[in-house]
């Protein structure tokens, strides 16, 4: 099954977005986690905090001046929601690094077997800073890994990360356009898979070690 | 009353080896105007603390093109892929700080505290030549309190008092950079005339020693 990456995303943004509850506080990382917000039902109401200092972050504000004074962690203009609220850094990550936040969405390079997660550099190669991702990572009550299961051929579930940490033992799930995976003490537990791959596809894709529960094995067969 | 000085008299405070805390996420909330002066007087040799190197052409990313910047301490770098560059070619050196540490040490050197305990960090690279104590059977990374010779902050209003109103986003690093340095300058995008409502001051006053406009 050859999926375009526009495709995947989309498939991608959408189950995530069924993890998010309504009140939760939410931390969306740059890129496709950012696209998530578009997918969470209207009659969810999630409240989106952003690093740079606000909580009730609405859509791209296509009105904003020159140098915007609302902006998202991108630097992209932003409106508010109702019930919006600005605040300076320090409040931003005593709600980050505190447990304020219910669920992070961030992007990753690797994730492990022990739900470590790599994503903040590739040593020579790609050095861009961790921003805010270590305190993220940390602090948010839930962590979802939201990537493609592949990049470009290399496989990115793997038994142990080869890259340098953001976190060690953070992650509680994985979701990629091919399955939704559990990270749990015993280790990754498959626990949905998309119905246009199959088990085998999964098994492939993936370097690390997963659970596999009884009901998936026997719809193989 | 604090003193009102002109945006090239501030920009001339600050003198070349100093270190300097700049407000801003990205172009949002910056002093943009006394970084174009220190860009003009080619201020050199800084290190420079703020959250990110920005984009080149833009704020305190022109201070990492012009090679004003011998060390920077910041969370993210990029945005200005002239500052990987440079750290590639050892022109500059980068501390990268997880940004939620950043602003702790700050405050820590603001507030008068010794440092700060964070989990942020723990089991990675950050950690590496830290102390690391185990409190109530959690791990946190000891990390030192940071102060600098200057703070150059932005703000959208200020009175004749200092007191400084920040406006939306433009909060971020300013707030807790006005607590940390030997020399507060504001960049006030306007001068308010009367008093601030004392309901409304985002900065107090009392950490601001010029007012810039």
């Amino acid at each position: 099954m050859e999926l375009s990456k526009e495709q995947k995303r989309e498939i991608i943004a959408k189950r995530v977005a069924q993890e998010l509850h309504d009140g939760d506080v939410v931390t969306l990382g740059i890129g496709l986690p950012t696209e998530v917000a578009n997918y969470v039902p209207h009659d969810v109401n999630i409240v989106i905090q952003s690093e740079n200092g606000m909580i009730g972050v609405g859509h791209r504000d296509f009105n904003a001046p020159e140098r915007p004074i609302v902006t998202n962690a991108g630097g992209i203009p932003v409106t508010t929601k109702q019930g919006a609220c600005f605040f300076d850094t320090t409040m931003s990550f005593t709600l980050i690094r505190g447990g304020h936040v219910d669920v992070t969405v961030l992007g990753a390079l690797q994730v492990d077997e022990e739900g470590n997660l790599a994503n903040w550099m590739v040593p020579e190669v790609f050095v861009p800073g961790m921003g805010g991702a270590m305190d993220l990572v940390v602090g948010a009550k839930k962590v979802i890994i939201a990537m493609e299961h592949t990049a470009k051929g290399e496989k990115r579930i793997v038994k142990k990360c080869t890259l340098p940490l953001t976190a060690a033992h953070e992650v509680d799930m994985i979701i990629t356009e091919m399955c939704v995976i559990d990270v749990t003490p015993q280790g990754l537990v498959l626990k949905e898979i998309n119905p246009l791959f199959s088990l085998e596809d999964v098994l492939d894709a993936t370097d690390a070690e997963l659970i596999v529960p009884e009901a998936f094995v026997q719809k193989a067969v | 009353m604090k003193k009102i000085i002109s945006i090239a008299e501030a920009g001339k405070l600050v003198k070349d080896n100093a270190s300097v805390m700049i407000g801003g996420f990205l172009r949002c909330g910056t002093p943009a105007k006394i970084i174009d002066e220190l860009v003009k007087n080619k201020t050199s040799n800084l290190t420079l603390i703020a959250n990110d190197t920005c984009i080149p052409d833009s704020g305190r990313g022109k201070l990492i093109v012009n090679k004003q910047v011998k060390k920077v301490i910041t969370t993210h770098i990029g945005t200005n892929p002239e500052t990987g560059k440079q750290m590639t070619n050892k022109e500059i050196e980068v501390e990268l700080v997880p940004m939620g540490t950043l602003v702790e040490r700050i405050r820590a050197a603001g507030a008068g505290l010794g440092g700060v305990l964070t989990p942020t960090g723990v089991g990675t690279v950050v950690e590496e030549g830290k102390k690391v104590l185990e409190i109530d059977g959690k791990k946190f990374i000891y990390e030192k309190p940071l102060k600098a010779d200057f703070a150059l902050i932005y703000a959208n209003k200020v009175d004749k008092f200092g007191n400084a109103f920040l406006e939306g986003t433009t909060r971020n690093f300013n707030v807790v950079m006005a607590t940390a340095a030997d020399t507060v300058i504001v960049e006030a995008q306007e001068i308010s005339e009367e008093p601030l409502d004392p309901n409304y001051v985002t900065i107090p006053g009392v950490f601001v020693d010029y007012i810039a406009n």
